[in-house]
């Protein structure tokens, strides 16, 4: 009896013990004031950075603030959104274009802000549609998609879309490979009969516009994901590479035999220089480039019929393999562009490559065999050290600037912080749960910004209030200025991210657009003087010049439609005030609304199938006297003889 | 008196100023309008002081039936002050060249800068007539007729000097730079009449 009684006592001692730890736990969580006056941002007040993140499976690019997590814009890149009208309108759908014709959708994920001398510029953001392969290019004065260009030879764009240190290319490599060109064969002749293609893509210096400059034919292994030599490694490029088994079925297995892969390292100057002096292949091919310009307000896509193809075994020097344990999934060099991460996504460990040591052994000759053709280094040769990190599932590495690096665990669910040259472990925090990429601004440049780390998670489970079995996804920013890591907000994001991008926010807060002028507006059909609205009738086809001032849209009062009539409703935003859009919608619209910028036109085209008279409204609440900003159309019977007419206040 | 003429050669040239530097600014700010419009008032027209503000102040304005801001042909003074001001400043740097060559006395700088003094008053009394008629000649079919707590119609006449609180907006009105120009040329030949006076007293 006694003795039931001591362990009783025990026991509950022990529970207290408990209990007390738990709470001492909490109270050094991430609600100390401390961790809540770093990320508030009080009203009126604004943000230190911008952050980009993927939208992964929306499509579309976020625009959130550093350190408070709020989202400011959801940008509509390869999705029709139709919050704008954008792949609706007449403008925009040319955007969508690809070989397989429209395409509304796309997976985007790795948004890279264009460098010049190695340091972020902020004049684009580069991003990669990963299932139909395209990369666009973002304008960061307008915050708009302004060019998509196809790529060919490719099939899941995702060691893609990053660019070299002065923006001269921008790098979509495939994730699966393919026969090139695509033919029908059977899928169990992949081995040593695919292709995976790298496309350099040059950005012309002043527009930003992309032209396909070559494509590098490499074996038909996996390449997953790719980052920039810099510095010193400037003109190099590297790729990690899985399934170099070539299998073509249950990858999980079968991609995973072998014990390493490799980071292809592509000497891309050297590569240019071959094609620059006629080297290459030309290869037809078929793929859209489409262009939006911003004085037309309207993006045109053209067909392009032919690709310059380079085999790497064509190009001594130029390409070598780096073997590299496990599978590597992330692929990262650190400022000074010594240093290429492989992170071997089945292993614990981090193995570092070294620049030199490559170098060294390139110009020594110590190879250790080749693949199809392409000489193989030998591992210990090009090591520079590996990092025993604790941790499981390494994914991805960014960088502070003062020597360390972090990358993420996603198996362990970790951010692990760790020291370049002495591969030594720092510190490690928890995420919430199972990490995918993380993004400290300026992270993947010659000058990274070291004092917050965004950790983009792919698991949200009981972070938030729960919203039923569809969540969206959780990220995590980490106060990185000190010795330790400390977590210090938590927020939802939109979309599955994959990876972003940061930069200050003086980099393109003073140049971003507040209007467009309306004396540069150079559409086609819009309105730019206040009695210039008319409705022209050519066939069946209806053309309506209306322009939007507030608050009525002008005219405001149209007969002599007819059903089976198409009618373009081409809209021009008067105004020249910064954050006065109109929209406009009219019942039965199969497309969507537009929402239309001050100086802007858009069109929205409306067929209608029933007689009567019919509204439309400005959707967005412009004034005080939105509610009035209406108007009728009068459909009459296709055999009528109603005249076209239009008003406004009579 | 050779000083004194000096200064009456230089002081009226500061008017010149008004050619390019605008002589009243009337600034409206908001809660919607952070960054506030803004009107420039100068001798030959109106001007915003962002691009597009005279044409968002007018877009505003419509709704209480005020009318658009005047251009240039629309108001006869924008053509006479100009000229006013370029014989005033011609008169008076040649009463100043004059008076160094010992043709005049100080008394022609006092009456330089009466007849200044005089014009600029009728020239603000205009002003405020304009802004009077600009800010009570609505239009009857105004989308919104608002009225004072005492019933009658409210109108919006902007201060000629100073802040008033007018519905949503802030509206301040004040002397912009070309005004302070025209100030301190007018001190100079005031001045120029002083020394003048000083000069031939002592001489006396």
């Amino acid at each position: 009896m006694k003795v039931k009684h001591h362990l009783i006592l025990t026991l509950g001692a022990a529970l207290m013990l408990v209990s007390c730890g738990q709470q001492n736990q909490s109270s050094n969580g991430a609600l100390s004031s401390s961790a809540a006056e770093k990320v508030y941002v009080a009203p009126g007040e604004q943000d230190e950075y911008y952050a980009f993140l993927s939208g992964g499976y929306s499509g579309n690019l976020t625009v959130y603030g550093l350190p408070s997590g709020r989202m400011f814009k959801e940008i509509p890149v390869f999705s029709q959104f139709p919050t704008s009208g954008y792949g609706y309108s007449e403008e925009t759908i040319p955007m969508l274009n690809t070989s397989h014709g429209f395409v509304p959708w796309d997976d985007l994920h790795h948004p890279d802000i264009s460098q010049t001398n190695g340091e972020l510029d902020g004049r684009w953001i580069f991003v990669n549609g990963n299932n139909t392969p395209r990369i666009a290019r973002v304008d960061l004065s307008t915050f708009e998609t302004a060019e998509i260009i196809e790529v060919p030879n490719s099939a899941g764009n995702h060691s893609s879309s990053f660019i070299t240190e002065n923006t001269e290319y921008v790098v979509a490599g495939t994730r699966f490979a393919v026969p090139v060109p695509q033919r029908d064969m059977s899928i169990s002749e992949y081995k040593g009969n695919f292709k995976g293609a790298l496309t350099f893509i040059s950005v012309d210096p002043e527009h930003g516009h992309m032209a396909i400059k070559f494509q590098l034919l490499m074996p038909g292994f996996n390449y997953d994901l790719s980052h920039p030599g810099r510095g010193k490694s400037h003109g190099w490029f590297f790729f990690t590479t899985y399934n170099t088994e070539e299998a073509n079925t249950l990858l999980e297995v079968n991609a995973s035999q072998n014990d390493k892969d490799f980071i292809a390292a592509i000497n891309w100057k050297k590569i240019e220089e071959y094609v620059n002096n006629g080297g290459g292949t030309k290869m037809p091919a078929n793929y859209a480039h489409n262009v939006y310009d911003e004085h037309s307000h309207t993006g045109t896509s053209t067909m392009k019929d032919e690709v310059l193809t380079v085999d790497p075994t064509k190009v001594p020097g130029a390409v070598f393999f780096l073997p590299t344990p496990k599978s590597p999934h992330g692929c990262d060099v650190d400022p000074t562009g010594q240093y290429i991460i492989g992170n071997g996504k089945l292993s614990a460990d981090l193995t570092v490559h070294s620049f030199d040591k490559m170098i060294a052994a390139i110009e020594g000759g110590k190879f250790d065999g080749e693949a199809y053709g392409i000489p193989i280094l030998k591992f210990e040769d090009v090591l520079a050290g590996q990092v025993k990190s604790g941790g499981l599932g390494p994914l991805h590495t960014e960088f502070d600037g003062k020597g360390n690096a972090y990358t993420t665990f996603f198996i362990s669910s970790e951010v692990v912080k760790w020291q370049l040259g002495t591969w030594e472990v720092i510190d490690r925090k928890p995420t919430y749960y199972s990490v995918g990429h993380l993004m400290i601004p300026g992270g993947n440049s010659r000058k990274p910004f070291g004092k917050y780390v965004v950790a983009m998670n792919k698991i949200t489970k009981d972070r938030y209030l729960p919203t039923g079995p569809e969540m969206e996804h959780s990220a995590q920013i980490y106060d990185i200025s000190g010795d330790k890591m400390e977590l210090i907000y938590d927020f939802p994001t939109h979309g599955e991210p994959h990876y972003a991008a940061g930069c200050p926010a003086e980099l393109l807060a003073p140049r971003s657009q507040k209007i467009y002028r309306l004396d540069e507006n150079r559409h086609p059909y819009a309105v730019t003087t206040a009695d210039g609205s008319k409705v022209v009738r050519d066939g069946n086809e209806v053309h309506v010049y209306m322009s939007t001032i507030r608050s009525h849209f002008t005219p405001d009062n149209i007969e002599g439609i007819k059903v089976g009539d198409k009618v373009y409703f081409h809209i021009t935003n008067h105004e020249q005030d910064f954050d006065v859009p109109h929209g406009f919608s009219i019942l039965g619209q199969n497309t969507s609304e537009l929402l239309i910028m001050p100086g802007q036109t858009k069109t929205s085209v409306w067929e209608p199938k029933q007689v009567g008279v019919w509204p439309f409204y400005c959707t967005d609440f412009c004034s005080a006297l939105h509610q009035e900003m209406q108007g009728y159309v009068r459909v009459s019977p296709a055999n009528s003889n109603v005249e076209l007419k239009w008003s406004l206040g009579e | 008196m050779k000083k004194a003429s000096i200064l009456m050669i230089i002081g009226p040239l500061f008017l010149l100023g008004l050619y390019v530097f605008p002589l009243w600014n009337i600034m409206l700010g908001a809660p919607q309008y952070p960054d506030p419009l803004g009107l420039n008032i100068h001798i030959n027209g109106l001007q915003g002081v962002s691009e597009f503000d005279i044409q968002n102040i007018d877009g505003l304005n419509h709704y209480i039936g005020m009318h658009t801001l005047p251009k240039v042909e629309d108001m006869w003074e924008f053509g006479t002050f100009p000229m006013v001001i370029g014989i005033m400043v011609g008169l008076g740097v040649l009463i100043g060249i004059l008076g160094f060559l010992d043709k005049v006395s100080y008394k022609w700088f006092f009456g330089w800068f009466t007849l200044m003094s005089i014009m600029g008053i009728l020239g603000m009394y205009d002003f405020n007539e304009w802004l009077v008629d600009y800010g009570t000649n609505l239009d009857p079919n105004a989308i919104m007729k608002l009225t004072n707590p005492d019933g009658t119609p409210m109108t919006y006449k902007p201060p000629l000097l100073g802040h008033v609180k007018m519905l949503n907006f802030d509206v301040t009105s004040l002397p912009a730079s070309g005004a302070w120009l025209m100030f301190v040329g007018m001190m100079l030949t005031l001045a120029a009449g002083f020394l003048g006076w000083k000069t031939t007293k002592t001489k006396k």
